[in-house]
């Protein structure tokens, strides 16, 4: 019995030494690698090896899952900027973007300009799909608008064009430099994917201000913040050195790793 | 052992008159501690780096979506303002429980913040979701290249059938083996005993395996390559849930686990998972 009273205690010794430890490791022994440097760099690596992986997995084709009308159960949450404050937007908006144009530019051949009634009248896919969020969150929606394979067939890509950049009206953030507009990028194995479509409906409906009106793009193989609303222009790019601090959108200059297919 | 010396003077094993007695044995492939420690290590960075994740949106759900306009939450923790000042409460299955100061609701210094998980329990410490993710993933590989590698290697040197699988004479000794941990007695032999078969197994063929899984469900990439994977997961959602409820049974896994080896006598057990020899007990008497 004595020893089994020794073990008890030890037990409780050992619950305590444990707990305690398990508190002071969490505190803020890690807390340098969110200002970047060599250790967050060899982690981050993990992420190319998921992109190649995940690339070679999926292919230039494979197809997000769809579902049905009856999978709508509620309106598409939004995120990021909901309401754009920018005077520039807000004056679109006020005449029903009849004065917007999207500009197609950079490396291709042919640039181009395009209102929504032009966009309308080009051919269209609807998809009702699961957007996920970095977050974690998930939302099913009815998303129509033109594919921007489309798109790219008639603005002609140059050679050695490699990334498609989605410019925003929204000012997502300010720093010392100014208002930041956002933006973000993605390949063209993903721009020509079948469901990648610059959208315009939102579940039968025009686009909500809220989720991007006029124009946002869907690309519905990787996470939201890869979906940038209020589109005003796109431009075909080798590299995105000189966009934003270089790593190709305003949430990767921010920490999010450039692929967000997981 | 020889250098392990006490107060006063002699060394450990003299101090066990039957010390003589008790063999050690060679209990631990190479193979098998080496990946017991690296999964330790990497088990403790998706734990907190998982946790950090979670709080960018402490909320469950089952199904594909995450109810906004509709109810299909399974746990939430949340923070609210009360005359009585801020508190932070879980809701689990609908049930409310007030958990301020660590989940929903936690200080930061003398602020209180809202927050899922509180910053002892994540890396970083505080909301940065972009770390979490970039630690969280490459351990994830780590995890996932690990098993692989214990399960060819312990298919091949036999640590599998030998050591892991339950062999009949262990389900019959189930029932003894239950009251045995009950009344913390151990017998020490180079076999696992039935309950440590089973959690092993359970571990690394089911917990394991399912967190994996349901992590890889969650990926919009996975879900174009193999889309039944999250439906036969009840849903995105449903598969988060599932991720969410290993982690807390792997938890449990290393609390009993640590408890068991404090109890069964922690120098030994550490030295077979470090060096790989353990003191068994004497040849058995005939009782």
């Amino acid at each position: 019995m004595a020893q089994l009273k020794l073990s008890r205690r030890a037990l409780l010794k050992t619950a305590v030494i444990g707990g305690s430890g398990l508190v002071l490791s969490g505190c803020d022994a890690f807390d340098g690698l969110s200002s970047g440097g060599s250790v967050r760099d060899i982690l981050a690596s993990a992420n190319n090896l998921t992109y190649r992986v995940q690339r070679l997995l999926a292919g230039r084709n494979a197809l997000a899952e769809e579902f049905t009308e009856a999978d709508i159960r509620q309106p598409q949450r939004p995120n990021g900027s909901t309401a754009p404050d920018d005077d520039a937007y807000k004056s679109l908006l006020s005449k029903d973007f009849a004065d917007w144009r999207l500009e197609i530019g950079g490396l291709v051949e042919k640039p181009l300009s395009l209102s929504l009634a032009q966009l309308q009248a080009m051919p269209s896919r609807t998809q009702i799909t699961r957007h996920d969020c970095v977050e974690g969150w998930s939302c099913i929606a009815k998303w129509t608008g033109v594919p921007l394979a489309l798109i790219l067939d008639e603005a002609r890509p140059k050679l050695q064009a490699r990334y498609v950049v989605f410019h925003c009206m929204d000012t997502i953030d300010r720093d010392l430099s100014g208002d930041i507009k956002y933006y973000g990028s993605i390949d063209l194995i993903d721009a020509r994917h079948p469901q990648t479509i610059l959208a315009y409906g939102l579940n039968g409906e025009a686009l909500p201000v809220e989720n991007g009106a006029p124009l946002r793009v869907r690309v519905e193989r990787q996470l939201g913040y890869k979906m940038p609303k209020y589109i005003g222009r796109i431009d075909l790019v080798d590299s995105f050195a000189a966009i934003g601090q270089g790593y190709g959108g305003y949430w990767e200059d921010n920490g999010y790793d450039w692929f967000g297919g997981i | 052992m020889s250098g392990m010396l006490l107060e006063d003077g002699s060394s450990l094993p003299e101090i066990d008159p039957q010390a003589g007695n008790k063999p050690l044995v060679y209990r631990q492939f190479l193979w098998t501690r080496v990946t017991h420690w690296i999964w330790a290590v990497a088990l403790f960075f998706l734990l907190l780096s998982g946790l950090q994740i979670f709080n960018a949106h402490p909320t469950l759900y089952i199904g594909n979506q995450s109810g906004f306009g509709y109810d299909n939450e399974v746990l939430a923790l949340r923070a609210e303002n009360t005359p009585q000042g801020p508190v932070g409460y879980t809701r689990i299955l609908g049930l409310r429980l007030d958990t301020t100061g660590v989940l929903g609701l936690s200080w930061r210094g003398e602020r209180p913040v809202r927050r899922g998980f509180p910053g002892w329990a994540t890396i970083p410490s505080g909301q940065d979701l972009a770390t979490g993710r970039v630690v969280h993933f490459f351990f994830a590989w780590v995890l996932v290249i690990t098993l692989l590698g214990w399960f060819v290697g312990s298919l091949i040197n036999g640590h599998l059938r030998r050591d892991i699988a339950p062999r009949t004479a262990d389900l019959r000794n189930l029932r003894q083996d239950i009251v045995n941990h009950a009344k913390l007695k151990f017998h020490h032999t180079r076999d696992y005993n039935t309950l440590q078969k089973l959690a092993y197994g359970a571990v690394l063929f089911v917990i394991l395996p399912l967190i994996i899984l349901t992590g890889l469900a969650m990926s919009p990439t996975i879900n174009a390559v193999i889309p039944f994977l999250a439906d036969i997961l009840g849903g995105r959602q449903t598969a988060r849930t599932i991720h969410f409820a290993m982690m807390a049974l792997l938890v449990g896994f290393f609390i009993v686990h640590i408890l068991m080896i404090v109890a069964a006598g922690p120098l030994n057990e550490l030295r077979s998972i470090i060096t790989g020899w353990y003191r068994v007990d004497p040849p058995t008497r005939k009782v």
